[in-house]
């Protein structure tokens, strides 16, 4: 049963060299040069600092600055205890950008260098894991894998989150990497409250479909 | 709301392919643990836990062509046709989802040897599950599950959620993972393997098995389709917010998943744990990581083990098979030993099993833990 007044809060979509916050275009870069690039200038034009980001792998790297883009105005931390606060991330390609990269280090027995630094990003999770250690975050979390972006689960799941207490905000969306195709959308979940700034619309499937759409 | 029972079980490992044959060998403190000399995996020798693959082969010969399916595939519809063998729940029904966790799913298939036998689609853990979900001619829409080493405890607590909020009757959570090139070149690269068979929580301990295998575990919520009546009590997840790869140093993320667990399964069951089984991989930092979560939670006197030691870490599926062992424990009241247990050596006086006896036990508490800092927990309890 959908919880009547869960809302969407913010919302950040990264996509075709582009930033959409809120529905808006926050942010273009021209003469794309590969994702490494495009999101290394996304990194530069919000004055992130965080070196660790340097790091990651590119899923995280996606996965990392749209959630540092959707919390921009949130002081999470403020509101709600670090293990009220969940994060439920889907994609359809696992972490197979850096599966393959890992592969090719291997695969080649007179030129084997398997890494662990590249190996521990071949689980889809990690990202999740990033975003957690960068906001404190310690509430319930989990990596779904869907052929498509898959709203009415998310949604249904959310609720059932809320609904039996274990969570009263949550980060959640679909960030996915592969080939140098890029796409995420990540949205935070909250209870409708006077303090909520930002956006306020119905946490429904039919919404975040709208909000997912607007860039296709 | 519902409750959640156990309608049957299936464990695919290198000690057997049907739960009772896993644990007939538990019982005889028969490890599944080998050196592995075998350049296909790597190019030193190596401890690991390995599923018969002529086995595997001929056992399913009896229901399908084996030359059309992956080793994944077929230990995952091997596991799925014995477990179904044992409930009478209906696995076509609209009221049944199938949840599927791993890791890597058929990771294997970067090969050029695999790539050129089966379609490289196989790589997306979504094909994995709607495969299964056509082969079993499910109508829903299948959920795979993919959260490192927590995957398999996950995959059943999210069912249960899904039964107890009445979306499904039904929830069928597979899962597994097999031992492969990528993975044991990844571990061994991390240093986290260890030179002798693995010891949980031992003094001596020096890093994990691997190992390989699948479990599948049928939730429901109709008391029909169950004989003994065992059922999901708590269900708990968190994040350490720590470590990508390493264990938090205090415990606090474990030890907030045992506290939700706890708080959810209510005081009935929480004041009456008669058992844990841990994550226990063998590791240094993991093994002292459980020692202080179990003792924050003023848990440390009750009787604790790892399966490890039998299995190795079986990924994916390790805490799909570890809760089927220990609801097994709880069916037969009895605490099976933590094989390469000798003496404690973690910072905190827990309650290690070191020898298999018969108690009751009324209420379990199972946790896990993987990279990424993730933690999971559940309480399973007898009605």
């Amino acid at each position: 049963m959908l919880i009547k007044n869960l809302k969407i809060t913010s919302s950040c979509i990264i996509r075709f060299n582009k930033v959409i916050i809120n529905d808006k275009i926050d942010y273009v870069k021209d003469n794309y040069a590969g994702f490494p690039d495009f999101i290394r200038s996304v990194y530069r034009n919000y004055k992130i600092n965080y070196p660790k980001f340097f790091k990651m792998d590119n899923l995280s790297k996606l996965g990392f600055i749209t959630s540092e883009l959707l919390l921009k105005q949130k002081n999470l931390l403020s509101k709600y205890k670090n293990d009220e606060i969940g994060i439920i991330i889907s994609n359809s390609g696992s972490s197979i950008d850096t599966d393959i990269k890992y592969y090719n280090t291997i695969k080649n027995k007179s030129n084997y260098f398997p890494s662990p630094s590249v190996f521990v990003y071949t689980l889809p999770n990690i990202m999740i894991g990033e975003i957690c250690i960068r906001n404190k975050i310690m509430g319930e979390s989990s990596f779904f894998v869907f052929e498509k972006f898959d709203p009415d689960f998310l949604c249904n799941y959310i609720n059932i989150l809320f609904n039996t207490l274990k969570i009263k905000s949550c980060i959640s969306g679909w960030v996915d990497f592969e080939d140098d195709k890029y796409e995420s959308l990540l949205f935070l979940v909250e209870k409708e409250n006077k303090k909520n700034n930002g956006r306020n619309i119905n946490f429904e499937p039919e919404n975040i479909r709208q909000i997912y759409k607007c860039l296709k | 709301m519902p409750d959640v029972y156990i309608s049957a079980d299936n464990i695919i490992s290198s000690l057997g392919f049907t739960t009772e044959e896993n644990i007939n060998n538990i019982k005889k403190n028969i490890t599944g643990i080998k050196l592995i000399n075998n350049s296909n995996f790597s190019p030193t020798p190596f401890y690991a836990s390995l599923v018969d693959s002529e086995r595997l082969y001929s056992d399913f010969k009896n229901i399908d062509n084996p030359e059309k399916f992956t080793r994944f595939e077929q230990m995952a519809i091997l596991s799925i046709t014995d477990a179904l063998r044992n409930s009478k729940v209906d696995i076509k029904n609209k009221n049944t989802l199938f949840i599927i966790s791993t890791t890597k799913g058929n990771i294997d298939i970067l090969k050029q040897s695999n790539k050129n036998r089966f379609d490289y689609k196989k790589i997306y853990l979504w094909d994995s599950a709607k495969l299964l979900q056509q082969y079993f001619e499910n109508p829903s829409m299948p959920v795979v599950v993919s959260n490192a080493c927590i995957s398999g405890l996950l995959g059943i607590i999210i069912g249960s959620r899904l039964i107890q909020s009445s979306q499904f009757e039904n929830v069928i959570v597979t899962g597994g993972d097999i031992l492969s090139e990528f993975v044991v070149s990844g571990f061994q690269s991390f240093l986290s393997l260890s030179t002798v068979p693995c010891r949980p929580f031992d003094v001596s301990r020096d890093g994990l098995s691997l190992g390989e295998g699948f479990g599948t575990i049928i939730l429901t919520s109709n008391p029909e389709y169950v004989n003994k009546k065992i059922i999901v009590t708590g269900g708990s997840s968190s994040n350490d917010a720590n470590h990508i790869s390493g264990p938090s140093r205090t415990g606090k993320g474990l030890y907030i998943t045992i506290k939700n667990t706890l708080k959810e399964a209510g005081s009935k069951a929480t004041e009456n744990i008669d058992y844990i089984s841990a994550h226990g991989t063998g590791t240094v930092y993991n093994d002292e990581m459980e020692s202080k979560a179990i003792t924050s939670a003023g848990l440390e006197n009750i009787p604790v083990n790892s399966f490890k030691g039998y299995w190795g870490h079986t990924l994916g599926a390790a805490g799909l098979i570890e809760s089927i062992a220990a609801i097994n424990s709880m069916k037969e009241n009895t605490l099976y030993k933590t094989m390469g247990f000798s003496k404690s050596g973690v910072s905190k006086n827990i309650n290690v099993i070191d020898k298999t006896e018969e108690v009751k036990i009324n209420n379990c508490l199972k946790i896990a833990s993987g990279f990424g800092g993730c933690n999971a927990g559940i309480i399973f309890s007898k009605l």
